[in-house]
């Protein structure tokens, strides 16, 4: 069932600038008789080049939040453009292919898989975009060098420093050149030494004119993006001024 | 992705758990292994029998005593009697009387130790006329066979089979040595021609491993016994194979009639042909390959639920790898495929290695428990077909379930 509208398949409105865009989207999760609504009417404009965080405390929606800006879960209404492309109502394969070709994620666990060197966790999204092997061995190791890893391309997760595994798993996101890196919480598992340095990496990785998106429930690491959104009971705050201030 | 990609994914996966990988492996390997060796064994039994059925001769009747009826109606066992005489051969020679029956040849068989220097072998000794020689099929690869003029003259000459002649004389020529049997010197005139046929274990005996001595030499020199005339067997070959019906016929009726039996279910012979002996143990050997490729067969099945379990675990303890190649990219048919891979392989590896120690097996068991065992192409190829079909088969389930997996709930998992 495809409800876009007839203009939808031209990038005109929403503009070309704009990233994300969020149309009074609800989730509701029902568990037999009891439904529990996650996200209830939230809506958001994200433009290119933004560096936005997204925070709120847990049990706030956040998680659903990212689910669904990620791709990797539908909303039950509204609507979601991504990149101009309308990705409310696609199916399993379409999703996998819009995430693979224009979302980068950073996961609080890092999520690198232990049995592969770090130039090859950062190849995976490629291989899987059907990138040649040269290329992608060759892109994949730009990647690592960006974010100051080019000396640890074949050490495997378990040989890195827990800062270094998030290095590369940025590294990871950012190979695809993808059109948004979803952070959620990339500092959750990492030191204070270490969170200050993959923030730092993802403040450079802005002012390369890349979208990013972090979520976080801690207002110190929300506090490194340019705009903060809060959410709260599935809500959005982000003009909520005494908010924002509790925050800066 | 590529299936290139997807293939080495899946290796990569079957790699880096190696002691599960190998234990899966291991249960396939069994099965594929046991059977290769199980049909083997049963073809090889099966030939071995033919070859050795053939070695008997063809269109050959082979009339042994039968039971004999006692005054008071009690049937004896099988064998008991020893009703077939000199008489009896003389009869079915006859060309006007039994008109299809080409050559008759009586044998009198015991086994004996033979003696010659310092080597000794017990054989078969059978005491026969010149008629045995193409009755049997058998030809000569030196010296000659016994003659009218030896079985006259009761004469002391022996015809050693193949098998016999090299175990008593491995470094020198046989013919015109001497050979003591039962303490009577004989002359070795000649040695039979291999069969071919393999060393026997069971239902008949090695036609190689054989001493062929005239008939009245047996009866009156070598075997003693009672009755001068009786006879152990009588091998009657027909004209051709169109007349072995009409052979069996006349045989049967003469000896009921020379024997006095009126009602023929009271007869005290049996006339069997190499058909139906062929023909029952062929049924024998078949029951048993059946049986045995059977066991093989679920040793196999059991492999397989082998790799379909391994897959299971392997999805769920891989429930967040899964989740991160679908965030990454991988649509379902994508990490389905890599699964399917993962029990391929798993499957075909098995096969392989199964197949290697299969025929292993084949080559190095027969000189453990001396049965011959056949390879057959047929059945490798075959067991490696089945080994992937299984690895793909008992992967379906597990890669669906992969695949089904909805991302998030995969990337929850801690």
């Amino acid at each position: 069932m495809n409800v876009t509208p007839p203009q939808g398949t031209a990038p005109v409105e929403p503009s070309r600038e704009t990233v994300i865009e969020l149309e009074r989207v609800t989730k509701v999760y029902r568990t037999g008789s009891i439904s529990v609504a996650a996200l209830r009417g939230v809506s958001l404009s994200i433009d290119l080049g933004e560096y936005v965080a997204i925070i709120g405390p847990s049990g706030s929606g956040k998680s659903t939040l990212m689910h669904i800006l990620g791709c990797l879960d539908v909303p039950t209404s509204g609507r979601y453009h991504l990149a101009g492309e309308d990705v409310s109502h696609m199916s399993e394969t379409a999703l996998a292919e819009v995430r693979n070709r224009r979302i980068g994620f950073v996961f609080q666990q890092f999520n690198l898989l232990s049995s592969m060197t770090a130039w090859q966790n950062v190849e995976l999204p490629l291989a899987y975009a059907g990138v040649s092997r040269t290329e992608r061995k060759e892109r994949a190791m730009e990647a690592l060098a960006r974010v100051g890893l080019a000396g640890r391309v074949h050490h495997r997760p378990g040989e890195l420093s827990g800062g270094q595994q998030q290095r590369v798993a940025v590294a990871r996101a950012l190979v695809t050149e993808p059109d948004l890196i979803l952070a959620d919480e990339p500092t959750g598992n990492l030191d204070s030494v270490s969170a200050a340095d993959v923030l730092r990496l993802m403040g450079e990785l802005h002012e390369t004119g890349r979208t990013l998106l972090l979520i976080t429930h801690d207002a110190e690491v929300a506090s490194a993006a340019n705009r903060v959104v809060g959410i709260r009971d599935g809500l959005l705050t982000e003009n909520d001024a005494r908010f924002v201030e509790s925050v800066r | 992705m590529s299936w290139l990609e997807t293939v080495r994914t899946g290796v990569n996966g079957v790699r880096s758990h190696r002691l599960r990988s190998f234990l899966t492996v291991l249960g396939i390997l069994i099965g594929i292994a046991g059977v290769i060796i199980a049909v083997g064994l049963g073809e090889g039994a099966s030939s071995q029998v033919t070859s050795e059925i053939n070695a008997l001769g063809s269109n050959v009747l082979t009339i042994t005593p039968g039971s004999s009826t006692s005054s008071t109606g009690i049937r004896q066992a099988l064998g008991t009697a020893s009703t077939l005489t000199t008489a009896d051969v003389s009869a079915l020679s006859s060309p006007i009387d039994a008109p299809d029956i080409k050559a008759v040849a009586p044998i009198t068989s015991s086994t004996e130790e033979l003696t010659a220097g310092s080597e000794t072998a017990t054989t078969s000794v059978q005491g026969t006329t010149p008629t045995w020689l193409t009755v049997r099929g058998r030809t000569l690869a030196e010296g000659r066979f016994i003659d009218n003029q030896d079985v006259q003259d009761h004469g002391a000459v022996a015809v050693l089979g193949a098998t016999t002649a090299s175990e008593l004389f491995s470094r020198q020529d046989p013919v015109g040595q001497i050979v003591d049997v039962n303490g009577v010197p004989v002359t070795v005139v000649g040695v039979l021609t291999s069969t071919g046929a393999s060393s026997s274990s069971s239902s008949t005996s090695d036609p190689d491993d054989v001493m062929i001595i005239p008939f009245t030499t047996g009866a009156e020199r070598i075997f003693g016994g009672t009755s001068r005339n009786s006879v152990s067997s009588i091998a009657v070959q027909a004209r051709s194979s169109a007349d072995l019906t009409g052979a069996y016929q006349e045989a049967d009726h003469l000896l009921l009639q020379l024997h006095g039996i009126t009602n023929p279910t009271n007869a005290d012979f049996t006339i069997t042909s190499e058909q139906s002996l062929i023909a029952a143990n062929t049924s024998v050997d078949h029951t048993l390959t059946i049986l045995l490729g059977g066991i093989a067969a679920i040793s196999l099945i059991v492999g397989g639920i082998g790799v379909m379990n391994i897959m299971l675990v392997s999805v769920t303890e891989r429930i967040r790898e899964i989740g991160l190649r679908k965030a990454l990219g991988a649509t379902p048919r994508v990490i389905r495929r890599q699964f399917l891979v993962e029990a391929s392989v798993l499957g075909l590896v098995g096969g392989v290695l199964g197949v290697v120690s299969g025929l292993l097996g084949v080559l190095y068991l027969p000189g453990l428990i001396g049965d011959p065992i056949s390879t057959s192409p047929t059945a490798a190829v075959g067991a490696l077909a089945i080994a992937l079909a299984i690895g793909v088969l008992f992967g379906v389930y597990p890669a669906s379930r992969a695949a089904a997996l909805a991302p998030i709930d995969a990337l929850r998992t801690e």
